[in-house]
């Protein structure tokens, strides 16, 4: 019989920021064994966006002008960094909804009387989030360039221009964690997690040329972080139709640089914001 | 010096609901207490503000020396949980769980899986071990979650009704681990419905009801308390209890007890094992036939009703009070003035 005490270490004094990342990544490991336990999900998330690639470019692919022209081709290549962009976020919601179900399960008692870093429960959900929507992008990514879509600035600016999209996504999911802390329920979580991203994505320029909005919505969609990234993919992707005109407002006419400065403002914020209200959540 | 678990007029309030109304607790070093008291006492809620779960609305507490309020992460460090409610992934297997306990106590990769090997074993887990725990039955999820509290062997540990579930091998088996880790110098706080546990396992008992201690001391001080011995017999047949009940009467220092149902006597009594032969003797003289007779001591079961007006594991006080409520009553009257 083996000995309770004998074999048992006692335990060590973990932190600092490595003891940080270490804990994340503990973390993250769980919440990806569990989508693999639990694979419809991932599925799911998979089907969507896959369903917008195909009824935008079959549906609406002649009938919308972007730049002068109004093919069909222009029209595919344009839309698809919307389609990308549109699906980093939503997978945010997701994120909301396995943080509200966490903070609901007695596991949440056992993470918090352990000595680990505090942000680690949520930074490990939301790595592997991010690990799930980057699956999904490659898988999407896929799906774009068998129904004709192309990138035509060589590939390390195209790896350039889904490593910002990650990005935006994942300073996303953390506005999705905060919403995952906020409410009681799972399902809260995930309509709650939605309603935000309708008007963000759709006063935005990822399905249409944003020159052809009224001007109050042109405004907002120039300086929305959203449309900075859309922006920033077909630049970096090459998928801006002949004489498309870039908007004269600062994030569109430095599009990449503000991209990530925005992506990095919504990180530091919300995480902050979202650790904080996990450490209060006490009981 | 303070115990390693103390804690100095805890209060917790939910709402208008008084779950902690000024809780002092001070267990010394390498002993174990165990908290008694009826469903919604305040138990629960005890151990979450002690194991930093839980901001209390005032007081202090203090574990392995520690400022549970002020350096909760310290705490953390010093101390094993498992709480009411087993808190497993239940996506992952069993394995895994203790995997990912052991890494987040700062363990390294390969060390956190020798002790989930050993745990496995010791738990008697290791054919379930590489299934999720969604798939365990109730007892089994228990377990888990008792292995996962002892993944390292922290100085301070906290078992809400741990043994709440199991079956009795795996019980007995719980409480020689329980034996061993208090041996090995371990503080334990264990609160349980099993009056026999506590009496088995905990070197001081604290009594708590409506979030207040109202009773503190080891087991046979509390059963001292609460009275002394009493008699009883189950005669054989129906119409011997009244002159058993005569006879019983006679060496009694109070109220003689009858239940028809299972005809059986009892009566409150000083003098031992002398007076019991005398019993039998007068019994047998008036030629009432009995089945069982018995010299009894108050067990824990009789401190707890006396103390708190109901049994334990009564979900409700207030059916406890239409069936036993006034019964125990009774019962703790009579006992009272057996003591004096
Ligand atoms: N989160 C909460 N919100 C509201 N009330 C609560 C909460 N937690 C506990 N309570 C109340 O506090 C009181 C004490 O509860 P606690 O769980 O500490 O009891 P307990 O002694 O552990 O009971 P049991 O033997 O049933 O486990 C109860 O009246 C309970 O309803
Ligand atoms: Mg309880």
């Amino acid at each position: 019989m083996s000995a309770i005490t004998d074999a048992a270490p006692a335990p060590r004094a973990g932190g600092g920021i490595a003891g940080s990342v270490r804990d994340s990544l503990v973390v993250a490991k769980r919440n990806l064994i569990r989508m693999k336990r639990i694979p419809e999900v991932v599925l799911f998330g998979l089907i969507q966006p896959i369903m917008f690639v195909v009824l935008f470019t079959y549906v609406f692919g002649g009938s919308i002008q972007v730049g002068g022209s109004l093919s069909q081709q222009s029209y595919r290549e344009f839309l698809m960094a919307g389609i990308f962009a549109q699906t980093v976020t939503f997978a945010t919601a997701g994120a909301g909804a396995g943080i509200a179900d966490d903070m609901h399960k007695g596991l949440i008692d056992r993470f918090r009387s352990l000595p680990m870093a505090r942000g680690a429960v949520l930074t490990g959900r939301t790595l592997a989030d991010l690990a799930q929507t980057a699956v999904t992008l490659v898988v999407l990514a896929g799906v774009a360039l068998l129904i004709g879509w192309r990138t035509h600035n060589g590939i390390p600016k195209a790896l350039g221009a889904f490593a910002l999209l990650l990005l935006l996504g994942y300073a996303f999911s953390w506005i999705g964690a905060l919403i995952g802390l906020t409410v009681r329920t799972p399902e809260a979580a995930t309509s709650g997690g939605l309603i935000w991203l309708f008007p963000l994505t759709f006063i935005s320029n990822a399905f249409v040329d944003s020159n052809n909005l009224p001007t109050f919505f042109r405004h907002i969609a120039e300086w929305n972080p959203f449309s900075t990234t859309v922006q920033a993919a077909r630049e970096l992707f090459g998928n801006l139709p002949p004489g498309f005109r870039t908007p004269d407002a600062w994030p569109m006419q430095h599009a990449v640089l503000a991209s990530v400065l925005w992506s990095v403002l919504i990180l530091v914020v919300f995480r902050s914001l979202a650790v904080r209200k996990y450490r209060r959540a006490a009981g | 010096m303070p115990g390693a678990i103390y804690a100095e007029g805890l209060v917790k309030t939910f709402g208008n609901v008084t779950a902690l109304d000024g809780v002092d607790l001070d267990v010394p070093e390498g002993t174990v207490l165990g908290l008694l008291g009826p469903n919604g006492a305040g138990k629960t809620t005890a151990v979450r503000v002690l194991t930093t779960l839980l901001q209390p609305d005032s007081g202090k507490a203090f574990v392995a020396g520690i400022d549970v309020l002020k350096h909760p992460n310290e705490v953390r460090r010093s101390i094993g949980l498992s709480g009411q409610f087993a808190a497993v992934d239940e996506y992952l297997t069993g394995r895994e769980n203790l995997h990912m306990v052991g890494r987040l106590y700062q363990m390294n990769a390969k060390a956190a899986k020798v002790r989930a090997g050993e745990l496995l074993d010791r738990f008697n887990l290791a054919d379930a071990a590489d299934r999720p725990a969604k798939t365990y039955s109730g007892g089994m999820r228990r377990r888990l979650d008792l292995a996962a509290a002892l993944v390292v062997s922290p100085p301070v540990m906290f078992m809400d009704e741990p043994t709440t579930g199991l079956d009795p091998r795996n019980r007995q088996q719980l409480w020689e681990v329980i034996q061993e880790l208090v041996a090995g110098g371990t503080t334990l706080l264990l609160t349980t419905q099993y009056l026999e546990e506590a009496d088995r396992l905990a070197h001081d008992i604290a009594v708590v009801d409506h979030g207040k201690v109202i009773a503190r001391g080891s087991s046979d001080q509390l059963k001292a308390r609460t009275g002394g011995e009493r008699v009883e017999v189950v005669v054989h047949q129906s119409d011997q209890l009244a002159p058993a009940r005569e006879v019983l009467a006679g060496f009694g220092k109070g109220e003689v007890k009858t239940d028809p149902h299972t005809r059986q006597l009892t009566v409150p009594v000083t003098g031992g094992a002398k007076l019991l032969a005398e019993v039998i003797r007068e019994l047998d003289t008036r030629g009432v036939e009995i089945d069982d007779i018995g010299l009894r001591r108050p067990t824990l079961d009789d401190v707890f009703i006396s103390l708190t007006g109901h049994a334990a594991e009564t979900a409700n006080a207030e059916d406890a009070e239409d069936t036993e409520g006034a019964d125990g009553a009774a019962k703790s009257k009579g006992r009272k003035e057996a003591g004096k």
